[in-house]
């Protein structure tokens, strides 16, 4: 007899449990994805209402008056951002370049564990500290201020996503290089990092979209600013800091405000997420 | 025919451990000698000695001389980056750069050394480095195309035109054909024979017949030594060594 009932039986709970255990990982998948929808959902029908030409193009209006926009938080928001991006990107992957090429030394092993340390340092407390070092000896609150708290958070997610994407390059594609006669730093740049370079531009962008979302470190730093502003030295407005004061203020208009400059963030940070998957589209061949 | 590599007193380590005790032999100009042996033997190391690539792998060292039309490459005077201009490399993988196209691959050696040729000159040379690597034929409609989107063994000749392109005087070629198919593998050995008119060759192979086929001397090497060198009618039909014997007639390695 090829088929016992005993071994029937035993098959039949076999394929029972399978089907349990799939149905709860399923379960779970949903779980995690409910929160995602939940908030994209509530933010647009909190916001959407007050999105319109205005909110990108005029200045926030006094209480009760209604109307006006979040010109110079958006403004604001881009400039602190992008010249965090300056400052951090160089700083960034410079240091994953020498710690890919230094693996082992000690201080590159020193400066690995020093940026992971920093990545897992409060955001706040990098506020709190860029304020003590930066905006009380000098300039007070400034934009350039808070662009450096945010590119100090930058640094190590460039540098160890760099130090990463580097490492994923063949070891052979640097010999090859090295015996067409290519001097090594030659090698390290057109070579390495050239063939890394999608990889790190994926972790820039991450780290781009990360701080673009910060709150607490530009509250000790670019402080925020009811008029227009885009010097360097003055306080300036940003998205974050602008949601937040209008979120926890008493108004009704300013709280339809901080949905729609919520929404407004978040589908920056969406657009960058895209534009991750454009970046490094078909890259999976390259890493062979 | 003249010496055209001569390898004296070369041992090579790595972390201190010996991987090659105390080699001398002559490479002769224009003709092809493999190296063969068991893995292991110290081969790769050999070769990676003779352009200065051994010493890349952190940790690794060397002592000895060889040299290149009488001049000491290992003299301290010597820059290696130059060396390796002179004395050109394939390797066992094929390794065309991912981020360039086919034409740029060939034109990487130049390009990255800062050498901006003409626009004409630059094509000339592609073609000319495509051709003897006998590959122009597969590859000239698609010089814009990705270097990786080649089959392995065409990958592998682009290597070879690669390695061309910077006009070297000596090819070394580690283990070119052990990641190519049969058919592949042939056409390599024949690009040999073509090229043993212009340059000097040394080739490591793991295949004996490869060897018997396409070399003129044969080395065999055993556990980091020399153990016997010859022309390679004499090495395989009438070994001096016991060794070799027993490895070429597969009774170990």
């Amino acid at each position: 007899m090829l088929i016992n009932p005993a071994q029937q039986r035993h098959n039949l709970y076999r394929n029972l449990k399978s089907k349990f255990m799939v149905g709860l990982t399923i379960a779970a998948t949903i779980v995690a994805l409910v929160p995602l929808f939940l908030v994209l959902g509530y933010l647009l029908s909190k916001g959407a209402a007050s999105i319109n030409w205005e909110f990108f193009t005029r200045m926030p209006t006094p209480v009760g008056q209604g109307g006006g926009g979040m010109a110079n938080a958006i403004v604001g928001t881009f400039e602190l951002v992008g010249i965090a991006t300056v400052i951090g990107v160089p700083i960034g992957v410079g240091a994953g370049i020498y710690l890919a090429e230094n693996r082992g030394g000690q201080l590159a092993q020193a400066i690995r564990f020093a940026a992971d340390v920093m990545m897992g340092i409060p955001s706040i407390v990098i506020g709190i500290f860029v304020y003590a070092i930066f905006v009380k000896p000098f300039y007070g609150f400034s934009t350039l201020s808070g662009s450096i708290a945010l590119a100090i958070i930058m640094i190590p997610l460039v540098t160890r996503t760099a130090e990463e994407m580097i490492l994923l390059v063949p070891h052979e594609l640097r010999e090859a290089a090295l015996a067409l006669g290519v001097p090594h730093w030659r090698t390290t740049i057109s070579v390495v990092v050239r063939t890394a370079i999608s990889g790190i531009a994926t972790g820039v962008i991450l780290a781009v979209a990360r701080v673009a979302g910060e709150t607490a470190p530009l509250l000790f730093t670019a402080f925020g600013n009811r008029f227009w502003s885009t010097s360097l030295f003055q306080p300036i407005s940003s998205l974050t800091v602008q949601v937040y004061t209008y979120a926890i203020s008493p108004f009704a208009d300013w709280q339809r405000q901080a949905w729609a400059g919520a929404l407004v963030l978040t589908a920056i940070v969406l657009a960058m997420e895209l534009g991750v998957r454009w970046v490094t589209r078909g890259t999976a061949r390259v890493a062979r | 025919m003249p010496d055209k590599v001569i390898v004296r007193h070369l041992r090579a380590s790595f972390n201190k451990v010996e991987a090659l005790h105390d080699v001398s032999l002559n490479f002769a100009e224009n003709r092809v000698t493999a190296i063969i042996g068991p893995s292991g033997c110290g081969k790769s190391t050999l070769v990676r000695c003779i352009n200065r690539m051994h010493e890349v792998v952190p940790g690794a060292s060397c002592t000895g001389d060889v040299i290149l039309d009488g001049e000491n490459i290992y003299a301290p005077a010597v820059d290696p980056v130059q060396v390796r201009r002179r004395i050109g490399m394939v390797f066992q993988k094929p390794t065309p750069f991912p981020t360039m196209s086919i034409e740029d691959n060939v034109a990487a050696g130049l390009k990255l050394n800062g050498i901006t040729l003409a626009r004409s000159d630059r094509d000339r040379l592609v073609e000319q480095s495509l051709k003897r690597a006998a590959l122009w034929e597969e590859v000239k409609d698609r010089l814009g195309r990705p270097g990786a989107s080649l089959s392995g063994g065409q990958q592998q000749r682009l290597c070879v035109a690669r390695a061309l392109a910077v006009e070297p005087e000596v090819l070394l070629m580690d283990e070119p054909c052990s990641a190519l198919d049969p058919i592949s593998t042939a056409r390599i050995e024949e690009l040999l024979l073509e090229l043993k008119a212009t340059y000097t060759i040394i080739i490591v192979t793991h295949n004996m017949q490869q060897a018997a086929r396409c070399s003129d001397y044969t080395a065999f090497m055993y556990a980091g030594d020399l153990i016997e060198f010859g022309e390679t009618r004499q090495i395989f039909t009438n070994p001096t060594r016991r060794e070799t014997e027993d490895y070429i007639t597969g009774r170990f390695g």
